[in-house]
């Protein structure tokens, strides 16, 4: 275990869990106001967003790749915004629409501009790359206060910790009208708060979510992240506060749980090689759901008829 | 470039590219209007469940042929596989609407993720299992029609005539349900069966779709012709039949188009082809397009000042607002100087008594006059019936000989 275990596991199972914490916050507040699927949308349009940062600096280096990511977001919130209003169609359909086409239109550039020299593909951008994140100068656990070692860790742990950092305390700070405006919009109207301000604000800090996790961890696990551990942690309560910490232990379990399977797993069932990392997140995570599905205190709907 | 997309067009690039383009325009025909169902039951986003949840189904059925001792790359082998699993996908979501409280998106939501997750590893399995031997599976997330097998090629567009044939036999329960499910379930038919076959034929469709624009943009061809259709018409049969023809559209020239170059993949042209479509639409279908709403507005702010300058003219006061001043002029209804023509004075006579005529019937009618619109411009002879309006007068007269 020891130094085998820092060296390779430590960060990337940390980068796992913050990218799940990260997506999980904002997704509590996804799950309950129905918008679940804006986060299905954000995660398909990072793609034309990279792909268009790449042949616009000619580099995938970080930032140039975030800020393309974060505008592509933005054109995409715009858009179903405008063909809901413009169109008079319905959010989903209107949300099919636009992320569907940005998503062709990120496969198109792909495919008529020279990447091959560079890595950058439509599977990189699906499911990460978790399992390369790995801490070189690591020797053992002592080198978690050997500053040397400790400069050597990859830039993604530092980014994702920030992004887990910033949406936890956005989280904190706007618990109260995040909560009223999701619960009784009329009422948290009629307070004061700016209701749609709120909501534009929860879109924004959903796609920062997106945005910071998918170039380590891929937009499966985002999308997963988003929608998985709020759903099963709603199954598990009907207090916000409580659903919020389910969530947490849930995205904690799923990215903890996943990546140990996803690495030593296949080495238990006799098999030579670790399988995808960010898969086997969502597949966890997804078990969680069933199991709270299944027998989650708070399952049915009140009222709903219990029983077989 | 051109003479090659016209060959392609005309069936002209070889047999494969031929059957390739047919089998796309008729998936795209199927998909437009089975997504039309779906759409018009508001459950478009149902389809990217169902299509993302192939994918572990695509890995089972590898796993399975290659340990039965086939070579594991049998298309109609995958694509049972991938139809059994999002079948099991669409049941999860089901289950998950209606065993617990979660909403319909948030279950959409995980089962796309989930299914698509737990597709990656298998894939990734799969990849151990077949050192240096490329199994090609990665193909079905983006789609791939180069280098397709004549019988592979054959397959799609079977597979699309024949949910084109499904499609068009069940068209009328599917309108009705989609219209109304209420209604369809008192004039006798069996809605669990006519979503289930609804459900069943995008599966088909997705299944199918597989192969030739790939599991993430084949709900692309499920939703955008749909709502292109819904600009173009209120009527769901309609809508049914302009979504088939819009995403059959898009299907040929896309294959066509893609056909015809080299780095033009199949299944994002046939997509942009479709939101290119959708985007037109927007700008110019009559009643709901962009183009017709500011033609409507400039039409009715025209008979507001034209309205207001005639009363002005049979008040005898001047016109002053420079706007209805240029209309009136050129429509000839006052002349250079600023007078009223004979045809303009005629005409403000009308609106002038138009004007009592509707202050009188506000009063008399109020709730056949509010519902009807008044809105200080409209010829009292579409609201009102010849007697009414007479009687209107009578009343009117006695008014004025009174005072």
């Amino acid at each position: 275990m020891g130094s085998e275990f820092v060296q390779l596991s430590l960060t990337p199972m940390l980068i796992g869990i913050l990218a799940a914490i990260a997506c999980a916050l904002p997704g509590n507040f996804l799950v309950l106001r129905r918008q679940a699927l804006i986060g299905d949308a954000i995660s398909h349009v990072v793609l034309p967003g990279i792909v268009a940062a790449f042949l616009i600096t000619g580099s995938v280096s970080t930032w140039p790749m975030l800020l393309g990511a974060a505008g592509a977001a933005v054109v995409a919130v715009v858009l179903i915004e405008a063909i809901k209003r413009l169109g008079r169609i319905e959010p989903g359909a209107a949300m099919g629409v636009v992320f569907t086409s940005l998503f062709a239109a990120g496969v198109l550039l792909l495919e008529q501009s020279d990447t091959s020299s560079v890595h950058l593909d439509v599977e990189h951008a699906l499911y990460g790359n978790l399992e390369s994140l790995i801490w070189f100068a690591a020797e053992d656990w002592s080198s978690l206060v050997d500053s040397a070692a400790l400069r050597e860790l990859p830039p993604e742990l530092f980014r994702m910790a920030g992004a887990a950092f910033v949406i936890a305390l956005l989280t904190l700070i706007f618990w109260r009208p995040l909560k009223l405006s999701t619960f009784d919009e009329a009422f948290a109207r009629a307070v004061g708060i700016p209701t749609v301000a709120v909501s534009l604000g929860l879109v924004i800090v959903s796609a920062v979510a997106a945005v910071a996790a998918f170039d380590a961890v891929g937009s499966i696990i985002v999308i997963a992240m988003f929608i998985c551990p709020p759903a099963a942690a709603r199954l598990m309560t009907n207090r916000l506060e409580r659903q919020v910490f389910w969530s947490i232990v849930f995205a904690t379990l799923s990215a903890v749980l996943g990546y140990v399977l996803a690495g030593y797993g296949p080495l238990w069932l006799g098999g030579e090689h670790a399988v995808s990392a960010a898969g086997m997140i969502a597949t966890v995570s997804g078990l969680i759901l069933a199991l709270a599905a299944l027998f989650g205190p708070h399952r049915s709907r009140i009222g709903a008829p219990t029983g077989s | 470039m051109l003479e090659a997309f016209l060959d392609a067009l005309l069936l002209q690039a070889g047999y494969n590219a031929a059957l390739v383009a047919l089998g796309a325009g008729l998936l795209g025909v199927a998909a437009g209007s089975s997504g039309a169902f779906l759409f018009l039951r508001k459950r478009a986003l149902v389809s990217d469940a169902i299509a993302h949840a192939t994918l572990p189904g695509v890995g089972l059925a590898y796993i399975v042929m290659v340990m039965l001792g086939g070579e594991g790359r049998s298309l109609p082998g995958l694509l049972l596989g991938s139809a059994l699993s999002a079948g099991a996908g669409l049941l999860a979501v089901q289950w998950l609407v209606a065993r617990t409280r979660l909403a319909e998106d948030a279950a959409i939501g995980a089962v796309l993720s989930v299914f698509f997750g737990f597709g990656i590893v298998l894939l990734t399995v799969i990849q151990n299992m077949s050192r240096g031997y490329q199994a090609g599976l990665e193909g079905f997330l983006l789609g791939s029609t180069a280098g397709m097998l004549f019988q592979d090629a054959l397959l799609i567009a079977a597979g699309g005539a024949l949910a084109v044939a499904f499609t068009f036999l069940f068209r009328r329960p599917m309108t009705i349900t989609a219209f109304d499910p209420e209604f369809a379930a008192t004039a006798g038919i069996d809605i669990r069966r006519m979503d289930l076959a609804m459900m069943g034929l995008v599966m088909g469709v997705t299944v199918i779709g597989l192969k030739l624009v790939g599991l993430i943009l084949i709900v692309a061809m499920l939703i955008i012709p749909p709502v292109t259709a819904r600009l173009w018409s209120e009527r769901t049969e309609h809508v049914v039949l302009i979504a088939g023809l819009f995403g059959g559209l898009s299907g040929y020239l896309g294959a066509a188009l893609s056909a015809s170059a080299p780095n033009l993949p199949t299944g994002p042209i046939i997509v942009l082809i479709a939101f290119s479509l959708f985007v037109l639409s927007l700008l110019a279908a009559p009643r709901r397009g962009l183009l017709a709403g500011a033609r409507l507005r400039q039409r009715y702010r025209k008979s507001l000042h034209r309205h207001q300058g005639l009363l002005a003219i049979a008040r005898n006061d001047a016109v002053r607002n420079p706007a209805t001043l240029k209309l009136l002029r050129r429509e000839g209804l006052i002349g250079r100087d600023g007078t009223a023509t004979e045809k303009g004075r005629d005409l403000a006579a009308t609106a002038a008594r138009n004007e009592k005529r509707w202050a009188l019937a506000r009063q008399l009618y109020t709730d056949d006059v509010q519902a009807g619109g008044y809105d200080g411009s409209r010829p009292i002879e579409e609201l009102l019936t010849r007697d009414a309006i007479a009687q209107i007068d009578e009343r009117l007269g006695e008014a004025s000989r009174d005072s």
